[in-house]
């Protein structure tokens, strides 16, 4: 059982990493999109791992389908040429701003791995829908219902803005 | 075994990879999705900490708090590309080096 998931937890975290530098290196938009996709997944196996079973779920519906439904409706309407997409110039910003990421990657890094690791049982409900449900209608209330405003606000804020004439 | 820190370690390659997207990237649709990419390493984090706390029993907050991220990055993307197609619409271009109107 210990083997299999550190299996699983190394096959999906290499596939999350790997697609997050796909997102950063690809010169198509489209294919850094796909590539988000690919991440996304692996993501939602990591939250498996962690009986995360609701969060994994959202993932895929949400962010896999959803979100990133809308970036490549948007990626495809602007339909951008190479000329707009620009060539990558390397300038005295970008290796600042790659010297910037990678110290702190490198810092958060070295920090993290000296954490101990800790076995912990989980009660067997953990993570379900009911658990994180009765959390959610329980203490987590008042934010659970302001989150509604805000994606009302979402909703009307895009069309504002999109739409320029109403 | 696998624990916390083996987690924790690619939420943050993963928040690094979309730092590095946000800094050195110049096309508004991937600094996005490099956004996307920082909010799930946020959320990854909440998650390994939800299950492997440092002290204690588990707790399910982390994932109440990862619900909400999820929503408030879903309000950001629709409202962000949003912006997008009309800076696109009345610029012609996504580049964000070339949108400086609030700077000047």
């Amino acid at each position: 059982m210990q083997g299999t998931v550190a299996v699983l937890f190394w096959i999906f975290a290499v596939l999350a990493v790997a697609g997050g530098v796909g997102v950063v290196a690809a010169k198509n938009p489209v294919h850094g999109a796909m590539s988000l996709v690919g991440s996304f997944f692996a993501l939602a196996g990591l939250y498996l791992l962690l009986d995360a079973q609701l969060i994994a779920a959202l993932q895929v519906i949400v962010y896999a389908g959803a979100v990133m439904v809308l970036f490549l409706f948007v990626l495809m309407l602007l339909n951008l040429t190479p000329a707009e997409l620009g060539s990558p110039r390397f300038g005295v910003g970008k290796v600042v701003g790659a010297l910037c990421a990678a110290g702190v990657t490198a810092l958060v890094v070295s920090t993290l791995v000296a954490l101990p690791v800790r076995a912990t049982p989980a009660a067997t409900d953990f993570g379900t829908v009911a658990a994180v449900g009765r959390l959610l209608y329980g203490k987590f209330t008042l934010a659970f219902e302001a989150t509604s405003v805000l994606l009302l606000a979402a909703i009307v804020g895009a069309v504002v803005v999109a739409k320029g004439k109403i | 075994m696998i624990g916390a820190p083996h987690f924790l370690v690619v939420a943050a390659l993963l928040f690094g990879l979309g730092l590095l997207g946000v800094l050195v990237r110049r096309n508004a649709l991937v600094v996005f999705m490099s956004i996307e990419l920082m909010l799930n390493a946020a959320n990854l984090t909440f998650l390994a900490f939800a299950r492997f706390p440092v002290r204690g029993r588990p707790s399910l907050d982390g994932h109440a708090i990862a619900f909400f991220v999820v929503a408030v990055a879903a309000a950001e993307a629709s409202v962000g590309l949003a912006v997008v197609i009309a800076a696109f619409r009345s610029r012609g271009s996504i580049n964000v080096d070339e949108l400086r109107a609030l700077r000047n």
